[in-house]
């Protein structure tokens, strides 16, 4: 028990982040579910950050309600703004989401309630560890059998073969904007936890090179399975420290090795680590690696 | 008036810089799809490369240039050899090569990082002798001149490349097809290869340009610029180089218009992801843009 207290006294701030990134890393593999590639999910992190922080400081709704109300506000923009976006595909979406990001980041930049540049100070620290892993449990159980629902099962429908899925009769667009919309209150629940995590938050906590790291944590787990991002949010996270612990402390090595990991994956490892750990035949067969290449 | 017409100026300086690293990306993309995330890490390194060469080694600006950019170029071989080449006959190389590029922007910056230092540097003083010419109330430097004419000169060049030579009509033809292209007896990997090192030429010449038009250059000069180059590749048409070039200018004056207009900074690139979120919804295939490009 005391060593356990002495490892939270430590740890306690980084066991509190794996913890929220798992949380965002799930929140893009609700919309890569459905094969749609988002880098706007650190905005809708932010939206729902912001709205909640400012809830609580500012008019003093309690916790739970602020969160709840920055969530479905980060869910009501991700249906404004998905609707229109997602007619795009691949790599169009990738940048037009990531361009309402950027617009975000510099909304919150420059208003007077988000508190400008310096970030929004002062917010109560009220998020709990335990809150953090019960929000945790309760997604990666709610995704868990989303999978094998008809909403799971045309997510994959669609991410596997778009047009296909629209000439079976699934309403592709109503999909699409659901698995984005989804994903926005989720992002947005993680924000408003992180929110109350740490008495100060800014706009650069939400801009494009956290949208990165959300998809890095999900390409280095594997998008597959929903304990994938998990896994790689988990591990990505505790790097840093873990490296800390082998003596590796000049900054240029350790964000290489991210690098490295990420390109070592991607190149071997196409459906993430969690391939290693035995895959399912089913798995096996839908491996893009012998594919045959699509026309050009 | 003179202030106006000042402002236009410095957009169209500024704007030509930003059309010389857009053309590399959208040349990329024009061929393979692909969207080279590790475009901007090129970029930096070839402005700290450059300016490694002036301080450390004792050349002259004139020599540490082609070198530099030479060295990029060798740069974007090992890019696509490390990041491209493995993942081609996947059938989503499109998004693993988005991932894969992410990573190698990592390693890049990783890299710049180590070896240059996290400090902000500028080239020496009189690196290039500057002359100011002044015609009322519009004043313009040498070096601004040099730097809109080495731009001009190089994306003319790489235009008259591409319609005329031999190699330059074997990109183009890959970019249309690459099966195709195969089949007539185009050695298509080369090809590639080749593309991918005038790509990243162009994007070194472009960060030693821009190091030297701001004075200013750091391991993560690229991150702000990568952005504007995808904001300005849409604005021009995916693979469209005139458009890149066009796309580039327009988003320079679009950004010293915004300063001139609002009087702050604060706004300049919320107007430029703005037009960039507009485009893409209402013109996805953008100004110049093929019709086919839409759904890559």
């Amino acid at each position: 028990m005391e060593a356990l207290c002495q490892f939270f006294a430590i740890y306690g701030s980084l066991v509190n982040f794996i913890g929220i990134n798992a949380l965002l890393a799930l929140s893009l593999y609700l919309t890569m579910a459905a094969g749609q590639l988002s880098l706007g999910s650190a905005a809708f992190a932010g939206i729902g950050g912001y709205t909640a922080g400012i809830l609580t400081m500012k008019l003093g709704v309690p916790f739970l309600l602020s969160v709840a109300a920055g969530s479905i506000l980060s869910g009501l923009v991700g249906l404004i703004i998905g609707l229109p976006v997602l007619r795009l595909r691949g790599v169009f979406l990738a940048i037009a989401t990531l361009s309402f990001g950027e617009v975000v980041r510099i909304a919150v930049l420059n208003l007077d309630i988000t508190g400008g540049a310096q970030g929004l100070v002062g917010i109560p620290n009220l998020t709990k560890t335990w809150g953090i892993y019960l929000a945790l449990a309760v997604a990666g159980y709610t995704i868990a059998r989303l999978r094998h629902s008809r909403i799971g099962w045309c997510f994959e429908s669609i991410r596997e073969d778009e047009t296909a899925a629209s000439a079976m009769g699934i309403n592709t667009t109503y999909y699409k904007t659901l698995s984005f919309v989804l994903g926005a209150i989720l992002a947005g629940f993680a924000g408003g936890l992180y929110a109350h995590l740490n008495y100060i938050i800014t706009p650069r906590e939400f801009g494009f090179s956290v949208a990165v790291d959300l998809l890095i944590f999900n390409i280095v787990g594997g998008i597959r399975v929903w304990y994938g991002p998990v896994l790689g949010a988990v591990l990505l996270t505790a790097l840093p420290e873990i490296l800390r612990g082998t003596g590796v402390t000049a900054g240029p090595i350790r964000m290489a090795l991210n690098g490295l990991i990420l390109l070592l994956v991607i190149l071997f490892l196409p459906n993430g680590l969690v391939s290693i750990f035995g895959r399912t035949g089913q798995e096996r067969e839908k491996a893009p690696v012998d594919a045959v290449p699509e026309e050009g | 008036m003179d202030l106006l017409a000042q402002q236009l100026i410095n957009g169209l300086f500024i704007g030509s810089v930003y059309g010389l690293f857009a053309v590399g990306y959208t040349l990329v993309f024009g061929v393979l799809d692909i969207l080279n995330l590790a475009h901007a890490a090129v970029f930096t390194l070839g402005g700290l490369l450059a300016l490694w060469l002036v301080e450390t080694g004792g050349l002259s600006i004139w020599l540490a240039f082609p070198v530099s950019v030479l060295c990029c170029g060798i740069l974007g071989l090992l890019l696509d050899r490390v990041a491209f080449v493995p993942l081609r006959q996947r059938a989503d190389s499109n998004f693993s090569g988005l991932i894969s590029s992410i990573a190698m922007a990592i390693i890049f910056e990783s890299a710049a990082l180590g070896l240059f230092g996290a400090r902000t540097v500028r080239f020496p003083a009189h690196t290039v002798p500057v002359h100011i010419w002044r015609w009322g109330g519009i004043s313009i430097t040498s070096l601004q001149v040099e730097i809109v004419a080495i731009s001009l000169l190089l994306m003319v060049a790489l235009t008259q490349f591409l319609n005329r030579a031999r190699a330059g009509k074997a990109i183009r033809a890959v970019a249309e097809n690459d099966r195709t292209s195969r089949l007539l007896g185009i050695h298509v990997d080369g090809i590639i290869a080749f593309t991918f090192f005038i790509s990243s030429a162009l994007g070194g010449a472009a960060g030693i340009l821009f190091g030297l038009y701001f004075d200013s250059l750091s391991p993560d000069m690229g991150r702000s610029i990568e952005l504007k180059g995808l904001a300005v590749i849409i604005l021009g048409g995916m693979g469209s180089i005139p458009g890149a070039i066009l796309g580039g200018l327009a988003f320079g004056l679009s950004e010293v218009l915004t300063v001139a207009i609002t009087g702050t900074s604060n706004l300049r690139d919320a107007v430029a992801f703005t037009v960039l979120f507009a485009v893409l919804i209402l013109r996805p295939s953008g100004l110049l843009g093929r019709k086919k490009m839409r759904e890559a």
